[in-house]
C-alpha cells in the first residue's frame, strides 16, 4: 500500500464512517486477479431471456430464423422500467420458447435463442465520441437504448437510477467487491482504468455532480494503482481506499463508510443527496456514449477449486454457464454446487443450462473440502455473534426467533425489511443455523400476508360499498313508503272531514277527541261507523312500513 | 446432470457450539487445579459424577422428547452445567448432591423449559439454589484450605466420604472441619459474616487463620486461577467482556464505596473480588449465553444488576455468597433488559 501512497495522485486512504459488525472470510481472490480477463470462444448457442432485469419486459422484434447482426435490437424497451434486449453476436434466431433461468428456482421463462455464425458481423453503430453538445435526455435514451441495468447487484436499470434528479452531493462509484473469490470488478479496473474514469465523466455530465467518490477495497492495491494513475489530476474525484470487511460494497455500508451517514429506512441514496453506479457499469456506459455499443458482456469471474482453469472471461451475455464451465476444464466432484455469484450471498443452480445474465458477476464451482457445507442446525444459544456481525445492528437471533414462531407482526417491528441478506449473520452462527434462509422465508411470507391483506382490504370495501347501497335503497323506500301513508292519511281525513260535516248538525261530536256526548241515536251510530273506519284506515297506513321492512330483512 | 441445492451464504467460519464449549472446559482448568490443590482432590469425583449423570439425564431427556439423542449431546453444553455445578458445590459433599443437582439442572432447568436454548434460567445455578436450600448442611460443609486444615484424605479417603459421608476411619465432614482446637472452621465470607455479627471488626476477623494476603486463603488464588481462564476465553472471543466488567463493576465499585465510608465492617472490592465464587460467576457462569441478556449494552446491564445484587445480598442478606441468587434474580430481568437495549437498526437513527 505505502508505494501506492507515495504516488502524487489525488488519493485519500482515510475514510470518515465506519459501519458496525461485518466479517472477514478468507478472500480467495487470487487466481481471478492475477489473470488478464480470457476471451472465449463462442458458445453453440446464445439463451436471452426476455426479462433479465427489474421491470417489465418489451415486445420481442424478431421472428425464428431471422438473421441478426451483433447488437441488433431483439426488443422494444417496454413500458418504464423496462430495458430492450440485443443480439450479443451476429447469428440466427433459432427458437424463442421456455427456457430455465438463472434464478435459485431455475424455472422457466420465455428466451430467445440465437445460433452464433462465428462473424461476429456488427450492425449500425451510433458512436457519439463528443456527447458535451448532446441533451441529457438523449444521453439518458441512449443508455436506456444499449439496455444497461446496474452490473453490481440487483440490475436496476441505469438510466432510470441516473434520471432520478435531485442535486447530488457525491457521486460514489462502487469498486469494493468485496464478495470473496469475485474479482470481476477488480480486473476489469486493472485493464480499463481509462474506460472507466470516461464513464464516470459522463455519469458526472448527466447527473451535473462535481465530487466523484471511487471506492476500492484495500485488498486490490494493482487495482487502486490503475485507478489511481487514470483519475491523474483530476480534482473532482476522489480515490478511497476502504478496509477489507465484508460486506464494505453494500450500498448502504460504503454509504456509511464515505460519508459517515445512514441512508434512512425505506428512503433512496438520492434522498441524501448519494448516487451509487458500479465500475462495470461506468464502464458499459462508456461503450454505450463513446462507441455506440450496446451492453452485449461482462466480466465473469469462473473460480472455485473444481475449475482447473481460474480467471475471468468475456462472457457475452446468453451464454450458458455449462460453456463457461467446459471452457475452464471442470471436473465435478459428488454432489458439486455451483454457485451463481459469490459464496456469501450467490445461489446455486440446479442445472447448467442457464444463461450469464447482466448481474452474473461470478461462477463458483467449489469443492466441498474448500466451502464445506453446513452441519446440522444447532438450537441457537443466543451466543449474539450474529448480532455482533450484522451490518444493519438488526437482531438476528431474536429474528430467527420470531422467525421460526411465525410472529410475522413482530418480525416487522423487528425490522426483517432492513436485512439486506448479507450472511454474515449465519456465516458466524456456532449452531450453524440457516438464519438468511428463515429471513428469506419469512419476508416471503410477510409480503404474502400484506398481498392478501390488501385483497381482504378490497373485498372488504367492496362490502362495504354495497351494504351502503342497500342502506341507501332502503332508506328511499322507506321514504316512499311514508310519503304514501301520508298520503294516505290526507286522503283519509278529508273523507272524515267530510263525514263530519254531514254530521256537524250534532253537537260534540268531535272524532279527534274521541269524547261521546248522548244525542240523536241514528247520528251516534253514522258517527260511530266513520271512526271506525278512520281507525281502520290510519292502522293500516302505519302498519304498511313495517311489513315493506320484514320483507326487505329477508332480501337482504 | 444436477447440482446439488444449498442455501447462501455457503461457508461457515468453523467455530462450532460443541467447540466453544470444549474452551469454556479448558479455560476452567486452571481453577479447577488450583480447586483441587486447596481442597483435595474431591472435586475431580464431583466433576465425574456430575459429567455421567448429566449425560445420562440428557440422553434420557431427548430420548423421551423423541429427538435425537447423540445430537444433543455433541453440543457439549449439559457437560459444561455439570463441571459448573460440581465446582460450586463443597467438594466432599455425599454423591447424591451432586446428582439431584445436576439432575435438576438438565431435567426441569433445561428441558421442561424445551431443551438446549430455550431455558429461562442458568442451569448450574438454578441446581445450585435448589441444593443450597434442600441441603443446607451439606451445601455448607467446606472444608478448610488444606494449607491449615489438620486432615488431609488421599483419593480413596476422599472417594470413601463422598460415596458414605465418613472416611474409612470414620470421621464425619463435619469433624474434619474442626481445627486443633476443635472449633470449626468456615469459608473466608462466612467468617465476616458471622464475625461481623458477633461485633468483631475486620480487621480482627483478618487476623484469623482463613485469611492470608490479599482475602480468605486459598480461596483467592482459585479466584485468580479462574480469572486467568475468563481472560482467555475473552481472547479467545468465546465470550464478551461485557459481562464479566459489568459483574465486577456492580461488585467492587459499591463495595469500594461502602468501605470507604466504614472500612472496618464492609469488605474492601480486593475480598470482593477474591471471595466465594466472584470470578467463576464473572466469567464462566453469568456468561452462560442463553439466560444472559443479548446486546453488548443489554449485557452490561446484566453484568452490573448481577454484581450489584452480590453486593447487596453479601452485606445485608442472609447468605454469605451470593453469586446463584443474583444470577437467577438477573436471569429474570433478561427479557426486561433486552427489550429496553435493542440496538438502533440502520437507517433508524436521525
Amino acid at each position: 500500500m505505502s508505494d501506492v501512497q507515495a504516488n502524487k495522485h489525488n488519493f485519500s486512504a482515510k475514510v470518515i464512517g465506519h459501519f458496525p459488525g461485518g466479517v472477514h472470510p478468507p478472500e480467495r481472490k487470487q487466481p481471478a486477479s492475477s489473470q488478464p480477463i480470457r476471451k472465449l470462444k463462442l458458445p453453440q448457442e446464445l439463451i436471452l431471456p426476455v426479462r433479465q432485469h427489474i421491470g417489465p419486459s418489451g415486445k420481442v422484434l424478431v421472428k425464428v430464423g431471422e438473421r441478426v447482426d451483433k447488437g441488433q435490437r431483439l426488443t422494444e424497451a417496454g413500458l418504464s422500467q423496462g430495458l430492450p434486449l440485443h443480439a450479443p453476436t451476429s447469428g440466427t434466431i433459432a427458437a424463442i420458447e421456455e427456457r430455465p433461468t438463472a434464478h435459485a428456482s431455475g424455472l422457466p421463462e420465455q428466451a430467445i435463442v440465437i445460433h452464433p455464425d462465428g462473424e461476429d458481423r456488427w450492425g449500425n453503430k451510433h458512436a457519439l465520441p463528443d456527447y458535451h453538445d448532446v441533451e441529457i435526455s438523449r444521453l439518458l435514451e441512449l443508455i436506456q437504448e444499449a439496455g444497461i441495468a446496474g452490473l453490481g447487484g440487483a440490475g436496476f436499470p441505469t438510466a432510470q437510477k441516473l434520471a432520478q434528479q435531485k442535486p447530488l452531493k457525491h457521486l460514489i462509484i462502487n469498486g469494493v467487491e468485496c464478495e470473496p473469490y469475485i474479482a470481476a470488478d477488480d480486473r476489469l479496473m486493472q485493464e480499463h482504468a481509462d474506460d472507466i474514469i470516461a464513464g464516470i465523466r459522463i455519469l458526472q455530465y448527466i447527473t451535473r455532480c462535481d465530487s466523484v467518490l471511487l471506492a476500492i477495497e484495500d485488498n486490490k492495491p494493482e487495482a487502486i494503482k490503475a485507478m489511481a494513475e487514470a483519475i491523474d489530476d483530476n480534482p473532482q474525484i476522489q480515490l478511497k481506499v476502504v478496509p477489507t470487511k465484508y460486506p464494505s460494497g453494500g450500498e448502504k455500508q460504503l454509504i456509511e463508510l464515505l460519508t459517515g451517514h445512514q441512508v434512512p429506512s425505506g428512503k433512496l441514496p438520492m434522498d441524501i443527496g448519494l448516487l451509487m453506479q458500479n465500475v462495470g457499469t461506468a464502464y458499459a456506459v462508456k461503450r454505450a456514449i463513446i462507441h455506440g455499443e450496446p451492453l452485449l458482456e461482462r466480466v465473469v469471474t469462473l473460480t472455485g477449486e473444481s475449475l482447473k482453469q481460474r480467471g475471468n472471461v468475456w462472457a457475452l451475455l446468453g451464454t450458458p454457464i455449462q460453456h463457461l464451465l467446459d471452457e475452464s476444464g471442470f471436473t465435478p466432484e459428488k454432489k458439486q454446487r455451483i454457485i451463481m455469484g459469490g459464496p456469501m450471498m450467490g445461489f446455486t443452480l440446479p442445472i447448467t443450462e442457464v444463461p450469464v445474465i447482466k448481474t452474473t458477476n461470478c461462477v463458483l464451482a467449489p469443492t466441498e473440502k474448500e466451502l464445506p457445507s453446513p452441519g446440522p442446525e444447532l438450537a441457537c444459544i443466543r451466543c449474539g455473534a450474529c448480532a455482533d456481525a450484522c451490518p444493519a445492528t438488526l437482531q438476528p437471533q431474536q429474528l430467527q426467533w420470531l422467525a421460526k414462531a411465525k410472529d410475522y407482526e413482530s418480525l416487522e417491528k423487528h425490522n426483517l425489511f432492513d436485512c439486506i441478506e448479507c450472511g454474515a449473520c449465519a456465516y458466524v452462527c456456532p449452531s450453524e443455523i440457516p438464519l438468511v434462509h428463515y429471513y428469506r422465508k419469512a419476508k416471503a411470507e410477510v409480503r404474502n400476508i400484506a398481498r392478501e391483506k390488501a385483497k381482504a382490504e378490497q373485498a372488504r370495501k367492496r362490502f362495504e360499498a354495497r351494504q351502503e347501497r342497500l342502506e341507501r335503497e332502503k332508506e328511499e323506500r322507506l321514504e316512499r313508503h311514508r310519503k304514501a301513508a301520508e298520503e294516505r292519511k290526507k286522503m283519509q281525513q278529508e273523507m272524515q272531514q267530510e263525514a263530519q260535516q254531514k254530521n256537524s248538525d250534532e253537537p260534540g261530536s268531535k272524532a279527534e277527541e274521541g269524547t261521546e256526548k248522548p244525542a240523536g241515536k241514528s247520528a251516534a251510530v253514522a258517527a260511530a261507523i266513520a271512526r271506525a273506519k278512520a281507525k281502520k284506515a290510519a292502522q293500516a297506513a302505519k302498519e304498511s312500513p313495517e311489513e315493506s321492512n320484514s320483507a326487505k330483512g329477508n332480501e337482504s | 446432470m444436477s447440482f446439488r441445492i444449498a442455501s447462501s451464504p455457503h461457508g461457515h467460519n468453523q467455530r462450532s457450539t460443541s467447540e466453544m464449549m470444549r474452551w469454556v472446559c479448558y479455560a476452567l482448568v486452571p481453577g479447577v487445579l488450583l480447586h483441587s490443590y486447596f481442597f483435595g482432590s474431591g472435586i475431580w469425583f464431583q466433576i465425574l459424577l456430575a459429567v455421567v449423570t448429566a449425560i445420562a439425564a440428557e440422553m434420557a431427556c431427548t430420548v423421551a422428547r423423541e429427538r435425537p439423542a447423540f445430537s444433543a449431546l455433541r453440543d457439549n453444553t449439559a457437560i459444561v452445567t455439570a463441571v459448573l455445578l460440581a465446582i460450586s458445590i463443597p467438594s466432599l459433599a455425599p454423591w447424591w448432591i451432586i446428582v439431584i443437582g445436576t439432575l435438576f439442572a438438565i431435567v426441569v432447568v433445561k428441558h421442561v423449559y424445551g431443551g438446549m436454548g430455550q431455558n429461562l434460567f442458568n442451569p448450574a445455578m438454578a441446581g445450585y439454589v435448589l441444593l443450597l436450600v434442600s441441603f443446607p448442611v451439606q451445601m455448607t460443609n467446606w472444608l478448610p484450605v488444606s494449607a491449615i486444615s489438620e486432615h488431609s484424605l488421599n483419593l480413596w479417603q476422599t472417594l470413601h466420604t463422598i460415596l458414605f459421608e465418613y472416611t474409612p476411619a470414620g470421621y464425619s465432614v463435619e469433624q474434619l472441619r474442626s481445627g486443633i482446637d476443635g472449633v470449626t472452621m468456615a469459608t473466608p465470607l462466612d467468617s465476616i459474616k458471622t464475625g461481623l455479627t458477633q461485633g468483631y471488626t475486620l480487621t480482627e476477623i483478618y487476623q484469623r487463620p482463613e485469611f492470608s494476603y490479599f482475602a480468605g486463603a486459598g480461596w483467592q488464588w482459585i479466584n485468580l486461577g479462574f480469572f486467568v481462564g475468563g481472560l482467555l476465553l475473552i481472547q479467545q472471543r468465546i465470550i464478551s467482556w461485557h459481562i464479566p466488567l459489568g459483574f465486577l463493576g456492580g461488585l467492587c465499585i459499591p463495595a469500594f464505596i461502602a468501605h470507604i465510608f466504614a472500612p472496618d465492617l464492609m469488605p474492601g472490592p480486593i475480598v470482593h473480588a477474591l471471595s466465594g465464587a466472584t470470578m467463576l460467576g464473572a466469567f464462566f457462569i453469568a456468561t452462560d449465553p442463553v439466560s444472559a441478556a443479548t446486546s453488548n449494552r443489554g449485557r452490561v446491564i446484566f453484568g452490573l444488576l448481577i454484581g450489584f445484587i452480590i453486593f447487596v445480598i453479601r452485606s445485608w442478606g442472609g447468605y454469605p455468597d451470593a453469586v446463584a441468587f443474583a444470577v437467577l434474580l438477573a436471569n429474570m430481568c433478561v427479557p426486561l433488559i433486552d427489550r429496553y437495549t435493542r440496538p438502533v437498526v440502520y437507517g433508524h437513527g436521525d
